[in-house]
C-alpha cells in the first residue's frame, strides 16, 4: 500500500515544504541532488521556457532513436529545449538534468516525453515515439520520416526505487527534531544502545535518521504531531518518536499506521496502559490487528499465528512495547512491577484469520465495516492451550471450552477477569457445521459458566482463595457482560484452541480498546 | 569508519531532582492522610491505623483512590497534600 502512497507524497507538498522548514529552522539540509531551494517555489511547468520540450535518457533505445528527430526539431524555427537524465553528450544541446529536478518537477515518468510549453504551463504532452502525435504536437510534418512509426519508451528516471528512496530522505531529515546521538569511532551500535538503556533485551536496529525518514514514509501524519501522552512519564509522543522505536523495533514502513494506532489506542484512559505496565499481574498489552491492513503487510494469522516468524507480528507488538520503555519511561523493576512478566511482553501481536471464519471478525463485532482496518488492544497475560479431540458437535466443544475458561486467573475468581477465547480452524468447523453463530457460542458459555456461589467463597473446596462469603447464596457469572472476546486464527491442522488471560477487568482496570487504523 | 549518528529513541526528559520533604519528628499535632489505594483489605489495615492514631489524639484524614490500576488524580493528590502533614498508603490484597 505505501509505495504508491509515498512517491505522490515526497514528489509533491513534503518534499518542497521540508526544504523550506529547513532552511526557516536552521537545520542544515543534507546537500543532495534535490536541494536546490529555488525549486521550492516553482510551479510545475513553469521551470522552463516556453516551446517545446523533450526529456531524454541515453540508456533508452527509443531516445536514442528520436536523435536525429530531436536535430530535425533544433533546426526548426521553434525554441527547442532537450534534458537529457544521464548523459548530455548523446543529443547535440542537451541540458544536464541528472539532479532531475527539471524531470521531477515536469512529472515526467517515462521517457522520452515531448512537450509543449505555453506561458508557463504544459499544454501537451506525449510519451515515447509515436509519429502522429509528435507530428501534430510539433506541427512539424512529416517527422522522422527514416524512423519506425512506433516504439514505447523507458521508465523515466524519477521512477527508480532509489531515486524515490533518496529524495525521500533527504526532504525528511531536516525535519526530524529528535536529539542526536554520535557514537563514538570504536563504539558498536548495538552495544550502545544497549548501554543506553533501549532495548527490551533483544537487539535493535539502530534508528539512523535515513531509516527514521524511510519509516516516516508509511505515514501520511506529520512528524510533528502528537500521537498520544504515553504513561508512566505522561510524555507527548510525536509520530517521530514513534518511528524511530518502530524502526529499533525491526518494522517496515507500511507497519508504521499499525504502530501508531496500538500505542494510541494503548494511551486511552480505558485501556489504561500505565496499570498494565506496573500491576504485579502478568499482563502485557495484546495487539489484534483486523481489515485489508492485515494482509497488505503479510501478517500472520494462520499456522504459528501467536508464535515466532514472521515479521509484522513480531515488531508491531515490540514497537509498542519500545514507546512505552523509551517514550514512557515504563521499565521492568522501576514503574513495571511484574512478579512473573511473561514472554508476550517482548511482543504480542497477531491478526485474525478473517476468509477461514465462521464468524464476523472481531472489530465488526465491535462496532466497525470489515473493510476498516483495526487494531484492538488486550491486557493479555500469556496463552494457554485448550485440546479437544473428541467433541463433534458445538455443545461438547462448548462444555469443554467453558470447562478451561473457568480456570482463568484462577477458578474460583468470577468477573474480575476477562478473557480472549483464540479458536483454531478444526474447532471453528465444529460450530460452522452445528450452525452455531458466534452470538450463540458466547450465549451458551454464559450459561455453562454460572457459577454456584458456594463452590468459589473463599474456603471452599480446601482453597483460601475465592470469592467473599456474601457471594455464597448467588450464582455469578465467570465474566463480565463484554469481558469474553471471542477471534479466529491458526492453522488448518490441530484441534486445540487457545485462551488468553486477562487483568482487571474494566474501569477498575483495563477495559479492551477497539481504533482504526489511520495512514 | 564514519561515527554513527542516531535519533534520540526516549522523550529526551530532563528530570529535575527534588529534596525529599524532611521526616517529622513527631506526629504530635499533625494531620495524617490514610490513603486507601482500594485494593482488597486495604481498609482492614487503615481502620487499625486509624484506631491507633486516634487513641493517641492524632487528627486522621481518611482517603481513596477510585482504582488501585490508575495514578491519584491531581486533584486528591492536591487535597491530600494541602490538608495533611504525612500520609500512610495502604498497598493491600
Amino acid at each position: 500500500m505505501g509505495e504508491k502512497r509515498a512517491q505522490t507524497h515526497v514528489a509533491s507538498t513534503r518534499w518542497r515544504s521540508a526544504l523550506d522548514e529547513g532552511q526557516q529552522s536552521g537545520v542544515e539540509a543534507v546537500p543532495g541532488p534535490n536541494s536546490r531551494p529555488s525549486l521550492a517555489v516553482r510551479e510545475a511547468g513553469s521551470v522552463v521556457a516556453d516551446g517545446l520540450v523533450v526529456v531524454v535518457k541515453r540508456s533508452c533505445p527509443t531516445c536514442q532513436l528520436v536523435v536525429p528527430v530531436l536535430d530535425e526539431l533544433a533546426r526548426g524555427s521553434e525554441p527547442l529545449a532537450v534534458y537529457s537524465q544521464d548523459d548530455t553528450t548523446f543529443v547535440a544541446g542537451a541540458i544536464d538534468d541528472t539532479d532531475l529536478e527539471v524531470s521531477f518537477d515536469l512529472d515526467i515518468d517515462t521517457v522520452p516525453t515531448l512537450l509543449r510549453v505555453e506561458a508557463g504551463k504544459v499544454s501537451a504532452r506525449t510519451v515515447g515515439w509515436l509519429r502522429p502525435e509528435w507530428e501534430e504536437l510539433t506541427g512539424v510534418r512529416p517527422l522522422g520520416a527514416t524512423l519506425p512509426e512506433w516504439r514505447p519508451g523507458c521508465g523515466s528516471r524519477t521512477q527508480d526505487p532509489e531515486v524515490q528512496d533518496a529524495r525521500l530522505v533527504v526532504a525528511m531529515t531536516p525535519r526530524l527534531r529528535a536529539r542526536r546521538v554520535e557514537l563514538g569511532k570504536a563504539e558498536d551500535e548495538i552495544e550502545a544502545m544497549y548501554a543506553r538503556g533501549w532495548s527490551d533485551g533483544l537487539p535493535l536496529v539502530p534508528p539512523t535518521a535515513e531509516r527514521v525518514a524511510r519509516m516516516l514514509a508509511g505515514t501520511t501524519r506529520e512528524p510533528g504531531d502528537v500521537v498520544a501522552v504515553v504513561p508512566p512519564d505522561l510524555v507527548e509522543c510525536t509520530v517521530e518518536k514513534v518511528a524511530i522505536n518502530a524502526v529499533m523495533a525491526g518494522c517496515r514502513p507500511d507497519y508504521l499506521p499499525v504502530v501508531l494506532t496500538a500505542v494510541e489506542a494503548a494511551c486511552t484512559d480505558e485501556f489504561n496502559i500505565h496499570g498494565v505496565l506496573a500491576t504485579t499481574w502478568f499482563a502485557g498489552p495484546l495487539v489484534i490487528v483486523n481489515g485489508p491492513i492485515a494482509r497488505a503487510i503479510g501478517m500472520n494469522s494462520g499456522v504459528n499465528a501467536l508464535g515466532q516468524g514472521n515479521r509484522a507480528n513480531a515488531t508491531i507488538g515490540r514497537a509498542l512495547q519500545l514507546v512505552v520503555r523509551n517514550v514512557g519511561g515504563g521499565r521492568p523493576g522501576e514503574v513495571d512491577r511484574a512478579t512473573l512478566g511473561q514472554p508476550g511482553k517482548y511482543t504480542f501481536c497477531f491478526a485474525e484469520d478473517e476468509a477461514g471464519s465462521p464468524w464476523e471478525p472481531l472489530h465488526v463485532e465491535r462496532g466497525l465495516t470489515r473493510e476498516t482496518s483495526a487494531v484492538t488492544l488486550f491486557a493479555a497475560e500469556g496463552v494457554r492451550g485448550v485440546v479437544d479431540q473428541l467433541a463433534r458437535t458445538p455443545e461438547e466443544l462448548a462444555r469443554s471450552f467453558a470447562a478451561c475458561l473457568r480456570t482463568v486467573a484462577h477458578p474460583k475468581n468470577v468477573i474480575v477477569w476477562d478473557a480472549v477465547l483464540v479458536v483454531s480452524p478444526e474447532h471453528a468447523r465444529v460450530f460452522r457445521e452445528g450452525g452455531w453463530s458466534k452470538a450463540r457460542l458466547r450465549e451458551e458459555l454464559g450459561t455453562l459458566l454460572q457459577i454456584p456461589g458456594a463452590e468459589i467463597v473463599r474456603g471452599a473446596g480446601g482453597i483460601a482463595e475465592g470469592m467473599p462469603e456474601g457471594f455464597r447464596e448467588f450464582t455469578l457469572p465467570k465474566f463480565r457482560d463484554g469481558g469474553l472476546q471471542i477471534v479466529h486464527a491458526g492453522g488448518g491442522a490441530g484441534l486445540f484452541s487457545a485462551i488468553i488471560g486477562g487483568w482487571a477487568s474494566g474501569a477498575v482496570g483495563s477495559e479492551p480498546v477497539t481504533q482504526e487504523v489511520m495512514t | 569508519m564514519t561515527p554513527t549518528t542516531l535519533l534520540d529513541p526516549t522523550s529526551e526528559r530532563d528530570p529535575t531532582t527534588r529534596e525529599r520533604t524532611a521526616r517529622p519528628a513527631s506526629l504530635e499535632g499533625k494531620v495524617v492522610g490514610l490513603l486507601n489505594i482500594s485494593k482488597p483489605r486495604g481498609d482492614v489495615f487503615l481502620d487499625r491505623i486509624e484506631e491507633l492514631l486516634t487513641q493517641r489524639g492524632m487528627q486522621v484524614e481518611r482517603y481513596s483512590k477510585p482504582t488501585f490500576t490508575k495514578p491519584a488524580p491531581a486533584d486528591l493528590r492536591h487535597e491530600i497534600a494541602s490538608k495533611c502533614d504525612v500520609v500512610i498508603e495502604a498497598l493491600a490484597d
